[in-house]
C-alpha cells in the first residue's frame, strides 16, 4: 500500500525558510511510523534527520507532530490514522528547530533541573530500606511513567505566552518529589510552586493530558500541587 | 576542540551513571553520551532488579549466588558472582536511599517477585527475588541516576559518538568523539576512561535493541588491543513480540503467565518439570525451537502463546503495565482475553570487553590491566553471567560494578599525573571521515546491515553448526570488503545520520565477526551457545573462556582465560 509523507525540512543553517518535502513510501497498516521515516531514510533520502532509539515508546526521543498532533512515531502505527495514507510531519512545536525533524531540548531541560529533581532525603534510621507505604508509592506512580518527550510541554498553550513558565513535564516531576513520604524538603517544594511561572501558571487546559504518549493524568497531578499550596497556606 | 578531564565515561545507561554518581565531585568527571543520557537503553529494562532481600520469602545471597553459578552453565567467575549476589542487598538500598521508586509490600518494604532461574534452597522452587517497579524498572532507575548526577554538577555532553580511544605508550589517555549537532571532532585528554556503553542487539535481525545498540564500546576497545571475551554467548529472550521482538518482560512469567504450544500445551512442563516457565532463557529460547520443529508452534508458524489471561485484569494492568500496553499498541491484542504471540529476539550480550571485578580492562590470561581504560555493564565481561545471564542480573550487574569502576578510577586519577598525548590523536577519524564523505563507492549502508542481520540470524542465533557459522563467516568477510566501498550520500555536517550508520556498520561487522569465530571455536554447547554438532557441554576441553585479540594481518586471534570455580563444582545443569 502507497502512503505520502509530507515532511517538514529545514536546516536553519543553509535554508532561508522550512519546506515540505513528499516522500511515497510503500507501507503496512502495522508499520509504525518511525518505520516509514527509516524507510524514507534508507531507501530515499539519507540526508532526513530525526531522533529515535528505543523505537518502543520508552526512552522518549522520537515526539512529533503527526497529521497536526504530537504522538510519538514509534508508538503510533500507519492504521492508527484515517487520513487515507496521507501524513504530515513536522517538528515538535514551542522549540527551535535544529534540523528538519529535530529541536533543541534544552530549555525544557533547564527547566526540569530548576524543580530540584532529586530526593532530599531525611534521615534513614535503617540501615535498609526508607519505609513508603505502597499508597504512597502509588500515588505518585503516575509521575514514574514520564518520559521526557517534552510531548506535554510542546502542546500546553501556556508555554508559548509564557516563556519562563515551569509547564508540565517539569512541574509533573515536581509532584514526583514532592509527595514522596521519604523526602524531607516538601515545605520548600512548595513554596517555589507558588508562582506563575511555578503551578499556577497552569490553567487547567488538559493539552498536556491529551498528549501523553503514557496517558498520565498530568492535568490532574497539577491539580495536586495546586491543592498542596493551598492547604499549606490556610494551615500557616 | 580539544578537553582535559581527570576521567571520560562514555555511555549513559546504567553503569555510567553509577560510576559518575560514585565519582561525584572528587575527580573531573564527563560523561559523553551518543543519545541524550535518559534515552539510554537501560532504560527499557523491564522485570526487575535480583537481591537476596528476603522481603517477602527467605532468601539468601548463597542461594542468588548458587543460581547465577548454574544459569551461566558454570562459565561465570564464580569470585566475581560472588561480588554480584553478596553486595546485591547493600546495592538495593542504596539505590532506594537515592531515591528509587520501588513497589511496596503492604508493611512498605520493597516488593519483590519470582523470575527466571531465581530459586530457593539451590534449585528446590521459584524464589520472589526481583525489587522492581511495575514494568519499568530500568526506567526509574535511569532517570533517578541521571537526576543523582545533575545535582552532583557531572557534565553531559549529549549526542556525542564515540569515534576511538587514544592510546599512547600502551596507556589509554583519551576519546576522540564526533558531536552531532555540529559534526566537529573533540579530543577529550583523560587519565582514565570508563567504557559503559551497552549491548549490541543490532547485529541480529530480531532484536529487543534500541538502534542504538551497535557495540561501539566493545569494537572501539577491541581495535584499540584489548581482547572481547566469551562473544559467543549471545542471550535470546524467549517472549519478544511476533515478528517485531519488542521484549514482553520475564516478570510475566514471574506472576504466572505460561507459555502454550498450538495443541495449547504447556510445553515447559515436560522440559523443566520443576519451574517450567520460568526455566532460564537459554533454555526456554531453545524448547521453542525444539516445539518449531516438531511442528506444534501456533499454525505451524515460528511463534507461541504467552497467555495471562488468567491472572487478572489487576495484576495485567498494575504490575505488567508497560508490556500491557506494548501487546495492545503493536501486537493488537488485548492481554486481558486474548494471549500474546511471541518468539525469541536477541537481547543481551554475556560477553564483552575482558574486566576484573574492579572494572580493569585486561589483557592478558595473566588479568594484566590495560593502563586507564576501564569498562562496566553489558559492554564488560567479568564474568558474572558466563554463558547466560538470568533475568534481574543484568542491572545489578551496571550498578554492582559500574560502582566498583568508578571506586578504583577515584584512586587511579589521584594517583597519577595526567599523560602524555600523543601528535593530532583525531588524525585518523578526521581521515575516515574525509574518506566516507568523498568516496564514489555504490555500497550504502542500509544495505550491508539488514545482509549482516539477516545472515546472523539464519546462521548464528540459538541452534549453530559448524557449516552455517563457516557460511556466516565468508559472508562477513564479503560484507567487510562491500564495507570499504560504502558512500556516504549525506554531505552536511549536522545530525548526519548516514555518516553516524556507516560507523556503527563497521562495529557491527567486526562483532559479528568475532561471534561467529568464537561460536566456530567452542565445540561444545553451554548456556546461550548450542551446537548442534556437539550437542553435549564439554568442561575438560572448555570450561573456559573464549578471549579474541584484535590482529589486522591475521585477523582475529583466539586464546583462552580460566574460569574461577571457586563453591560450585560444575554439575549437569537441570531445572
Amino acid at each position: 500500500m502507497k502512503s505520502v509523507f509530507s515532511v517538514y525540512r529545514y536546516d536553519p543553517k543553509v535554508d532561508q525558510k522550512p519546506r515540505y518535502q513528499e516522500y511515497e513510501v510503500d507501507t503496512e497498516p502495522t508499520d509504525k511510523i518511525l518505520d516509514c521515516l527509516n524507510k524514507i531514510r534508507w531507501e530515499q533520502d539519507p540526508t532526513l534527520a530525526y531522533r529515535y532509539s528505543c523505537a518502543h515508546g520508552i526512552c522518549g526521543s522520537d515526539a512529533l507532530m503527526i497529521n497536526g498532533r504530537i504522538e510519538l512515531a514509534c508508538q503510533k502505527l500507519v492504521r492508527d490514522f484515517k487520513t487515507g495514507n496521507n501524513f504530515v510531519i513536522e517538528p515538535l512545536p514551542l522549540f527551535d528547530v535544529v534540523k528538519d525533524l529535530i529541536v533543541d531540548l534544552e530549555p525544557f531541560f533547564e527547566k526540569h533541573r530548576r524543580v530540584q529533581p532529586y530526593l532530599i532525603g531525611g534521615k534513614n534510621e535503617s540501615d535498609k530500606e526508607f519505609m513508603q507505604s505502597a499508597e504512597n508509592q502509588e500515588f505518585v506512580e503516575p509521575a514514574l511513567r514520564c518520559i521526557l518527550c517534552a510531548s506535554c510541554t510542546a502542546a500546553c498553550p501556556i508555554n508559548r505566552a509564557r516563556p519562563n513558565y515551569l509547564g508540565p513535564a517539569a512541574l509533573l516531576r515536581a509532584f514526583r518529589y514532592i509527595f514522596d513520604s521519604r523526602d524531607s524538603i516538601t515545605e520548600e517544594r512548595l513554596k517555589k510552586m507558588d508562582n506563575p511561572d511555578g503551578v499556577w501558571g497552569c490553567k487547567t487546559m488538559w493539552w498536556c493530558t491529551d498528549v501523553c504518549p503514557k496517558e498520565i493524568p498530568i492535568t490532574r497531578c497539577l491539580g495536586q500541587i495546586k491543592r498542596a499550596v493551598k492547604q499549606k497556606e490556610e494551615g500557616s | 576542540m580539544k578537553h582535559q578531564y581527570d576521567v571520560i565515561i562514555v555511555g549513559a545507561g546504567l553503569a555510567g551513571l553509577r560510576a559518575a554518581v560514585e565519582i561525584g565531585k572528587d575527580a573531573r568527571a564527563a560523561v559523553l553520551t551518543k543519545v541524550f543520557a535518559t534515552r539510554s537503553h537501560s532504560g527499557a529494562a523491564q522485570g526487575g532488579i535480583g537481591a537476596a532481600l528476603g522481603n517477602e520469602e527467605e532468601d539468601h545471597w548463597e542461594w542468588h549466588m548458587f543460581d547465577t553459578v548454574k544459569g551461566s552453565d558454570y562459565l561465570g567467575d564464580q569470585d566475581a558472582i560472588e561480588i554480584l549476589a553478596r553486595d546485591a542487598p547493600r546495592a538495593i538500598y542504596e539505590l532506594e536511599n537515592l531515591g528509587v521508586p520501588f513497589n511496596r509490600t503492604s508493611e512498605g518494604k520493597i516488593a519483590q517477585r519470582a523470575f527466571g532461574g531465581h530459586t530457593r534452597k539451590y534449585g528446590e522452587a521459584p524464589v520472589k527475588r526481583a525489587c522492581y517497579a511495575a514494568t519499568r524498572t530500568g526506567r526509574v532507575i535511569l532517570d533517578t541516576l541521571w537526576e543523582q548526577s545533575l545535582q552532583r554538577e557531572i557534565e553531559f555532553f549529549d549526542e556525542f559518538q564515540m569515534l576511538s580511544l587514544i592510546v599512547h605508550k600502551d596507556q589509554c589517555c583519551g576519546v576522540v568523539a564526533y558531536e552531532l549537532a555540529t559534526g566537529q571532532l573533540h579530543t577529550f585528554h583523560c587519565k582514565a576512561v570508563l567504557l559503559a556503553t551497552g549491548g549490541a542487539g543490532k547485529i541480529y535481525k530480531t532484536t529487543s535493541n534500541a538502534f542504538a545498540s551497535t557495540g561501539d564500546g566493545m569494537a572501539i576497545a577491541y581495535r584499540a588491543g584489548a581482547p572481547l571475551e566469551d562473544m559467543e554467548f549471545v542471550q535470546f529472550h524467549p517472549t519478544g513480540i511476533y515478528k517485531l521482538g519488542i521484549l514482553i518482560s520475564e516478570a510475566a512469567r514471574g506472576e504466572g503467565g505460561i507459555l502454550l504450544n498450538n495443541d495449547g500445551e504447556r510445553f515447559m512442563e515436560r522440559y523443566a518439570p520443576v519451574i517450567k516457565d520460568l526455566a532460564p532463557r537459554d533454555m526456554i529460547s531453545r524448547c521453542m525451537l525444539e516445539e518449531m520443529r516438531a511442528g506444534r508452534g501456533i499454525d505451524g508458524k515460528d511463534y507461541f502463546h504467552l497467555d495471562l489471561t488468567h491472572l487478572g485484569k489487576d495484576v495485567i494492568e498494575n504490575k505488567l503495565a508497560e508490556i500491557t500496553s506494548f501487546a495492545r499498541t503493536y501486537a493488537g491484542v488485548e492481554p486481558v482475553k486474548e494471549p500474546i504471540p511471541v518468539q525469541p529476539t536477541c537481547h543481551y550480550m554475556m560477553g564483552g570487553i575482558a574486566t576484573d571485578y574492579e572494572g580493569r580492562v585486561i589483557v592478558d590470561e595473566k588479568n594484566t590491566p590495560f593502563t586507564g581504560l576501564y569498562a562496566a555493564g553489558e559492554c564488560a565481561c567479568v564474568s558474572v553471567h558466563g554463558a547466560n545471564r538470568l533475568g534481574c542480573n543484568a542491572l545489578l550487574d551496571t550498578l554492582v560494578f559500574g560502582r566498583r569502576a568508578g571506586m578504583q578510577i577515584k584512586d587511579f586519577v589521584q594517583s597519577v599525573a595526567q599523560p602524555g598525548l600523543p601528535a593530532k590523536p583525531e588524525k585518523d577519524d578526521a581521515e575516515m571521515i574525509r574518506r566516507l564523505m568523498k568516496s564514489k563507492g555504490k555500497e550504502t549502508s542500509g544495505a550491508i546491515r539488514a545482509e549482516l542481520q539477516e545472515c546472523m540470524m539464519n546462521n548464528v542465533s540459538v541452534f549453530r553448526q559448524k557449516r552455517d557459522l563457516t557460511a556466516a563467516l565468508d559472508k562477513i568477510g564479503q560484507l567487510k570488503t562491500r564495507y570499504q566501498s560504502l558512500s556516504i550520500q549525506d554531505k552536511g555536517n549536522c545530525f548526519n545520520r548516514d555518516l553516524l550508520d556507516a560507523v556503527e556498520l563497521g562495529h557491527l561487522l567486526d562483532l559479528a565477526e568475532v561471534i561467529t569465530r568464537g561460536a566456530l571455536y567452542r565445540e561444545e554447547s553451554r548456556g546461550a551457545h548450542f551446537r548442534e554438532d556437539f550437542p553435549e557441554r564439554d568442561d575438560e576441553k572448555f570450561l573456559v573462556h573464549t578471549m579474541t585479540r584484535h590482529d589486522e594481518a591475521k585477523g582475529p586471534q583466539i586464546f583462552t582465560r580460566p574460569v574461577a570455580v571457586t563453591k560450585f563444582e560444575p554439575k549437569e545443569r537441570k531445572y
